[in-house]
């Protein structure tokens, strides 16, 4: 019994460990030559930026599909080019719309979606105070009425004390 | 005092239709930065002659329409013969964008099919794709007399699409003057 219990805590730690360590899955194998580890890790931030518009709920960076690599073929080229990273984004919103990029830019139209979760909050907390007090008023009783629920409780458990 | 019960139920109506409304939506038409800007140039040799080039420059003072189009993509097949059909019209010049694909198969497919395009540039690594914002195949681009793009439909064009908003707007087009 000792020994199960012992075999399936060994292997439930490899799995946990072995799923931590392993890095997030390239979606390919393509080999780029970067002048400089900056350069490597522009692209690598533009990729994780970028959305892929086939699959729409993976960057290009995690995608396999044909779009996504000629994204990235894309911005590899425009980072080799020597483009800033805001001349490559906005290469791509030119042609895909705010869409791709995952976090889009707060403009009029958006002004919705990014404070929109903070109006609601602020709604439910205003609804929470006044729910709050309501049920404190629920709770106060004027003299009389204590009066009546003592001789209720008297009148049925005999010592309210 | 009744409306403390009517609050929770005004909620729930509001979020229902608020999600009703988001499940009619289609995620996958994004709209284009495109419409009303100008077409995006590309200079590329026709799919049945390399040498003869094809650039949206020539098009300048014609109504014209790209199609993006593959011999890879089935629902190109089911579309083709609208595309036939739109071939015959007047005041619209029909032209192909091969995206993604092989010369042969192509133009196999054309022969067997019938070619409703005036010309086809022939777009192998969809470098003119990317340009004009392509994320998959049909795409069609309404361009008008002035070389701007006035019109895009994602995915293949259907009869509703054809009568209730491209020939009005082609006739409309059609009627800008230059």
């Amino acid at each position: 019994m000792m020994k199960h219990l012992l075999g399936l805590l060994f292997v439930s730690v490899f799995i946990i460990t072995s799923a931590l360590v392993s890095s997030p899955a390239m979606a390919a194998i393509e080999v780029h030559n970067f002048k400089s580890p900056e350069n490597e890790a522009r692209y690598q931030h533009l990729i994780d930026e970028l959305r892929c518009l086939v699959c729409q709920n993976q960057n290009i960076a995690d995608s396999n599909a044909g779009l996504a690599y000629d994204l990235r073929q894309k911005v590899y080229e425009m980072i080799q080019a020597g483009k800033s990273d805001t001349e490559i984004l906005n290469y791509m919103v030119e042609r895909y719309g705010d869409f791709v990029l995952y976090r889009p830019p707060v403009k009029g139209y958006t002004l919705l979606l990014w404070f929109g979760p903070f109006i609601l909050l602020f709604g439910a907390v205003v609804l929470l105070i006044r729910f709050a007090r309501q049920r404190k008023d629920l709770e106060v009783f004027d003299e009389a009425e204590l009066q009546d629920i003592r001789t209720l409780l008297k009148q049925t458990s005999g010592d309210p004390k | 005092m009744k409306m403390r019960f009517l609050w929770p139920l005004t909620l729930f109506a509001l979020l229902a239709g608020l999600l009703g409304i988001g499940l009619t939506l289609d995620p996958k038409k994004v709209d284009s930065p495109l419409i009303n800007k100008n077409a995006p140039a590309f200079d590329l040799g026709q799919l049945n002659d390399s040498t003869l080039h094809i650039s949206p420059d020539n098009l300048k003072g014609q109504v014209w329409m790209l199609h993006v189009w593959a011999s890879w993509c089935s629902v190109c097949l089911g579309e083709h013969p609208l595309i036939n059909r739109l071939s015959t019209m007047q005041g619209l010049t029909l032209v192909g964008l091969n995206y993604k694909d092989d010369r042969l198969a192509a133009l196999s497919w054309l022969n067997k099919l019938g070619n409703p395009y005036q010309a086809v540039a022939f777009d192998p690594e969809g470098k003119a794709g990317l340009d004009w914002g392509v994320y998959g195949v049909p795409e069609s681009y309404l361009i008008d007399k002035h070389g701007v793009i006035r019109y895009k439909e994602v995915g293949p064009i259907n009869d509703t699409v054809l009568k209730e908003t491209l020939l009005p707007l082609i006739a409309q087009l059609q009627a800008e003057t230059l």
